[in-house]
């Protein structure tokens, strides 16, 4: 096959920060002082903080160089399943950075931030829109925050109904953050087993579900990106014994204007805006998870949420069921304003086609390598197909290695050891703005890793060869732990 | 649609391969009864310069934009971002990148993120800083969470008054579904908090104080460790305005066991209150109750230094209903952009900067009450402060606010007590002239 | 990872299903995991384990074992009060892969000595990891 795109380039090295530098540089413009010295009481003053001083150039090289070792979505193909790398348009972040809405202060009356106002009130209608449900909080800043947002509504609600309940139902292909957003509000999770394809059985649920239970949560597609048939069959059995429908929107890029959430029999959804509707993942974050509900769910959502009166855009200040804050003000509004711009470039119609087309990827690159890996739920995908190492362990290479040689052949590796429920996971999510052509060359690469993973294994275990670091020590790491930079004397 | 690659060749040729005879037909498996049937009612899409007329059109209906030189900070502060840490940290390769999951591919993101741990360690005098959490507010209730677990069978936590509103509402909504308790400790006539009612208290897991706190008042951090040491609980501190520890003692030197606060002063735009930065340490003990990510140094197969994702076994992808913290994306890139502005400002640059938004604030307190106004509390103050006017501001505040000017906040929405009123944030970007022009309108 | 007939399991100590194993020593009893749970945990960078003083019931949580990708959790084999902690694994957790059988975790004061007898035997251990 033709080499990847990955190749050896020049690879500058660049110390740590406080390897650097020399007293007395500034890497930035410190205005002139217009006012006297005001006195200031020893007692509370403190010794010089012990950060390095650089010059500018300094700074710029600096992070410049630690950049370059770094792989984006803008970089090349970055399949990470469960997280839809998709292209980040340039565009929205010039929006986001428009000074009026860059400079907006959070706390000033309604009037003085119109703007703003209404970038959030009609974000909350089209995000409603989208999904199909009625109402919607921006407040969430991640999607494990929209989690524990659903969790808290969950208990207000049942709290309004008198109605204690303690357990909550967790499919065994959940990610951690809805276990651990559950056991926040105080409910112990009950693993709800997918059966032989890799799915949910109402008959399984209505064992479960009793009315201590105060619902369940469920990913829909799940994470090994099939389609839960029986989830309205599901959250019938849920309702009928008092219980609330939460939907982990991670996988709503394969769905959308396809599936209406509340049909699904939903009651409450969280939305990745850094998934489905394209806002940088940042290396970590910032996300946004707004969080969508039903009609009937409504009071219970935080405030303040953006509301029209007549052609003044409103903050509310109080509801007197709302759940109260999740984040200090309005959560990650620049992200938002990405996500709005997103809506606004795509139309309905680009929604809808970006789903069909990150389906079409994801299946077409199933068909294509079934024969070369195992695939352990055959049928027909979503968004994403989960291979796994099986036919490769008889060389004694696994997924790790597989992810690694992927690395020197110059793509991001996919998702791998998730979802649990399949040993040794290859979870692949191409998403929609990967070209036939790219695509083609990493299924290609794929297949010349496993012909590698027969004839050469060593080439796996050792790779990656030709990135800034080689496999790193993760077991020292941990060991003894070295989280932050040596403390010079002058501090102690 | 130009981010969509697929011409109709494309599709139908991969079509082809997946034995679909539509692309509708992909969705085969989603049951009727799910469907969406509903037309959106989304606007026809835009193209790049339609959507620029469309959002500087919506731009436009900012009464108070970028020109307004606004007096408050109240956890949202306006300070100068340098061209360089915004060039810095829209470099894609950060910027689109995700959780370095895969470390060979990620050693900028890590490296960055290690520099910024160590940056912000030293800064707040904590031995331990993980890579964020979501702001201020957030980090403020995983503190007291995470005291809580910390203190095992012990149920309550007491909190200042003093304390940003909004951050306690949300600790209160975090809080509201377990059985832990969470009591207020009122503030004293000059603003710190009245630390008396502590001794009374029973089972505290965690005491949590802000400095400067939300009124811009320093509070006595070293006397209350000791207060609450002696109650053998712990002590949280936060703060909003992490420049204030480039001139005053941090609350690691003053005993502060749990540090967090909301770190957007540190090269982040007030974007409407976010994306924000929550910063979080420790003292080392406590390190494996921390909520959230932690980079570590380790060493290639070749020995070279790296970085990794580390004590991974708190968080809920490997301990799930058991982690430290729900907690996954964070505000990586804010956190790296932290980095930046650290670094840029230096320990020198760090000093003259604090000290400058101090002498500022103090210029205008003066100038205020050398015109009748009255100082509400006056325990020192950082770059902020509270004052009370000889008779009704609102005009006045009008009035400046058509020259450009929002000269403060009034206080009885988040203090109905503190009526008429106002919080005032001074930072490096008010002139004295600006300070000048406020003043000589409380006198007229 | 080791096969089955790689792994040791001395035959004066008594398992439980959890993995666990008990060893009498005098009045007292030392407390550790099985060769074959430190092999399917992989490296141990980390042993939380209780303080002394603590009381456990027969099947309780005392602890937990960590590698870098994984938490196991430690089940107490036998009633008892704990008189000991092994502080060296506070610093080298990694004895645990080494010497499984000499990286005892906790020792016990058994409340119900006779609980020892309930617990498996090296053979009827090797049966249950056979299946």
């Amino acid at each position: 096959m033709k080499n990847g795109v990955g190749t050896s380039g020049l690879i500058l090295d660049e110390p740590l920060l406080w390897e650097k530098g020399k007293k007395g540089r500034k890497g930035m413009s410190i205005p002139h002082s217009d006012v006297p010295q005001a006195p200031l009481d020893e007692e509370l003053t403190g010794t010089p903080v012990d950060f390095p001083d650089l010059s500018e150039v300094d700074v710029v090289r600096h992070y410049t160089r630690l950049s370059q070792w770094n792989f984006g979505v803008d970089s090349g193909m970055y399949p990470l399943g469960s997280c839809t790398m998709k292209y980040n348009p340039k565009i929205n972040e010039k929006q986001a950075a428009t000074p009026q809405l860059a400079a907006a202060h959070p706390m000033l009356d309604d009037q003085y931030s119109q703007g703003v106002l209404q970038i959030m009130y009609e974000l909350q209608n089209y995000l409603a829109d989208i999904t199909g449900l009625d109402a919607v909080s921006l407040q969430p800043a991640a999607g494990a925050h929209g989690e524990l947002t659903g969790m808290l509504i969950f208990n207000a609600y049942h709290q309004s109904h008198d109605s204690k309940r303690t357990k909550i139902l967790i499919p065994d292909t959940a990610h951690g953050t809805n276990p651990a957003s559950a056991a926040l509000c105080g409910y112990r999770a009950i693993a709800l087993k997918s059966n032989e394809n890799g799915m949910l059985d109402a008959a399984d649920v209505r064992e479960l579900m009793d009315e201590e239970t105060a619902g369940i949560m469920l990913t829909n597609p799940n994470t090994l990106g099939l389609f839960e048939g029986q989830v309205r069959q599901i959250a019938d059995i849920v309702h009928a014994k008092g219980g609330l429908v939460y939907g982990d929107g991670a996988n709503m890029n394969a769905v959308l204007g396809v599936a209406d959430m509340k049909k699904c029999g939903v009651d409450v959804l969280h939305l990745n805006l850094h998934k489905t509707f394209s806002t940088p993942h940042g290396g970590g974050g910032p996300g946004a998870g707004p969080v969508c509900v039903t009609k009937e769910l409504e009071p219970f959502l935080p405030v303040p949420r953006a509301w029209k009166d007549g052609d003044i855009y409103r903050l509310e200040q109080d509801r007197k069921d709302s759940i109260g804050r999740v984040h200090g003000f309005h959560g990650n509004f620049g992200v938002l304003v990405r996500a709005y711009s997103y809506i606004l470039s795509m139309g309905a119609e680009g929604l809808r086609k970006a789903s069909q087309l990150a389906v079409l990827n994801a299946n077409y690159i199933r068909e294509q390598l079934k024969d070369t890996f195992h695939l352990p739920y055959p049928q027909p995908c979503m968004h994403e197909c989960v291979f796994s190492d099986q036919l490769q362990k008889d060389y004694k290479v696994t997924t790790l290695d597989m992810a690694k040689r992927l690395i020197d052949y110059g793509f991001h590796p996919p998702t791998i050891y998730f979802p649990l429920i399949v040993h040794g996971a290859i979870m692949i999510e191409p998403t929609e703005t990967e070209c036939k052509e790219d695509i083609d060359q990493f299924i290609a690469t794929m297949k010349e890793i496993a012909r590698e993973a027969k004839e050469e294994p060593d080439k796996l275990r050792n790779a990656p060869q030709i990135s800034k670091v080689r496999r790193l020590d993760e077991v020292q790491a941990a060991r003894c732990p070295c989280l932050t930079g040596p403390t010079l004397p002058a501090e102690q | 649609m130009r981010y969509l690659p697929h011409t109709q060749e494309d599709i139908t040729a991969m079509l082809q391969v997946t034995g679909n005879k539509s692309l509708e037909d992909l969705f085969s498996g989603i049951p009727d009864s799910c469907r969406m049937t509903n037309e959106w009612q989304l606007p026809e899409p835009k193209t790049e310069w339609e959507l620029n007329d469309h959002m500087q059109a919506i731009a436009q209906t900012m009464k108070v934009d970028q020109n307004f030189k606004v007096l408050i900070g109240a956890g949202s502060n306006h300070h100068h971002i340098p061209e360089t840490v915004k060039a810095l940290m829209s470099r894609s390769e950060f910027l689109t990148a995700y959780t370095p999951y895969q470390p060979e591919m990620a050693q900028g993101t890590l490296q960055g993120i290690f520099e910024y741990q160590t940056l912000t360690a030293r800064l707040l005098g904590m031995d331990v800083v993980n890579a964020s959490m979501y702001d201020g507010a957030s980090a403020f209730a995983e503190a007291l969470l995470m005291g809580l677990r910390i203190g095992k069978k012990k149920t309550k936590v007491a909190v200042s008054a003093a304390i940003h509103p909004h951050y306690r509402a949300t600790a209160a909504a975090y809080l509201h579904p377990t059985e832990f308790e969470l009591i207020e400790l009122p503030y004293l006539e000059d603003g710190r908090t009245d630390l008396s009612g502590l001794s009374g208290l029973q089972d505290v897991a965690a005491v949590a104080l802000q400095s400067p706190n939300f009124f811009g008042v320093i509070e006595d951090l070293a006397g209350a460790a000791q207060a609450i040491h002696e109650q053998q609980a712990l002590f949280i501190t936060c703060f909003s305005e992490p420049l204030a520890y480039g001139l005053l003692k941090n609350p690691g030197k003053c005993g502060a066991d749990i540090v967090c606060g909301e770190g957007q002063s540190f090269g982040l735009a007030r974007s409407f209150g976010g994306p924000g930065l929550g910063m979080f340490g420790c003292r080392q003990p406590f390190t494996r109750n921390l909520p959230g990510r932690l980079v570590g140094e380790t060493k290639d197969l070749d020995g070279k230094r790296g970085y990794v994702l580390t004590l991974a076994t708190r968080e809920q992808h490997i301990r799930r209903e058991k982690a430290t913290s729900n907690i996954c994306s964070n505000q990586g890139i804010c956190a790296m952009t932290a980095g930046m502005y650290m670094a840029s400002l230096g320990g020198t640059g760090l000093r003259e900067l604090s000290r400058l938004n101090y002498d500022k604030a103090q210029y205008l307190k003066n100038a205020l009450i050398a015109r009748g106004a009255r100082l509400f509390f006056e325990a020192p103050i950082f770059n902020e402060f509270v004052v009370e006017f000889p008779h009704d501001f609102q005009p006045a505040h009008q009035r400046l606010l058509e020259q450009g000017i929002v000269a403060g906040l009034e206080l009885s929405k988040l203090y109905p007590e503190l009526k008429g009123r106002y919080l005032f944030g001074i930072t490096e970007t008010t002139s004295r002239q600006d300070m000048d022009r406020v003043a000589d309108e409380v006198q007229s | 990872m080791k096969e089955l007939n790689e792994l040791n399991l001395p035959e004066n100590l008594g398992y439980t299903e959890d993995h666990e194993w008990a060893q009498k020593t005098g009045e007292t009893i030392k407390i550790g995991v099985s060769d074959y749970a430190q092999d399917q945990l992989g490296d141990i960078v980390f042993a939380e384990l209780p303080t002394v003083g603590d009381t456990f019931n027969k099947g309780d949580e005392f602890g937990t074992l960590e590698s870098v990708k994984a938490v196991s959790e430690l089940y107490i084999p036998m009633s008892g009060e704990v008189i000991a902690i092994n502080e060296e694994l506070d610093d080298s957790p990694e004895l645990v892969n080494e010497d499984p059988y000499n990286s005892w975790m906790i020792e016990i004061k058994p409340s119900t000595p006779e609980e020892y007898d309930q617990l498996l035997s090296a053979s009827a251990y090797m049966d249950l990891l056979k299946g």
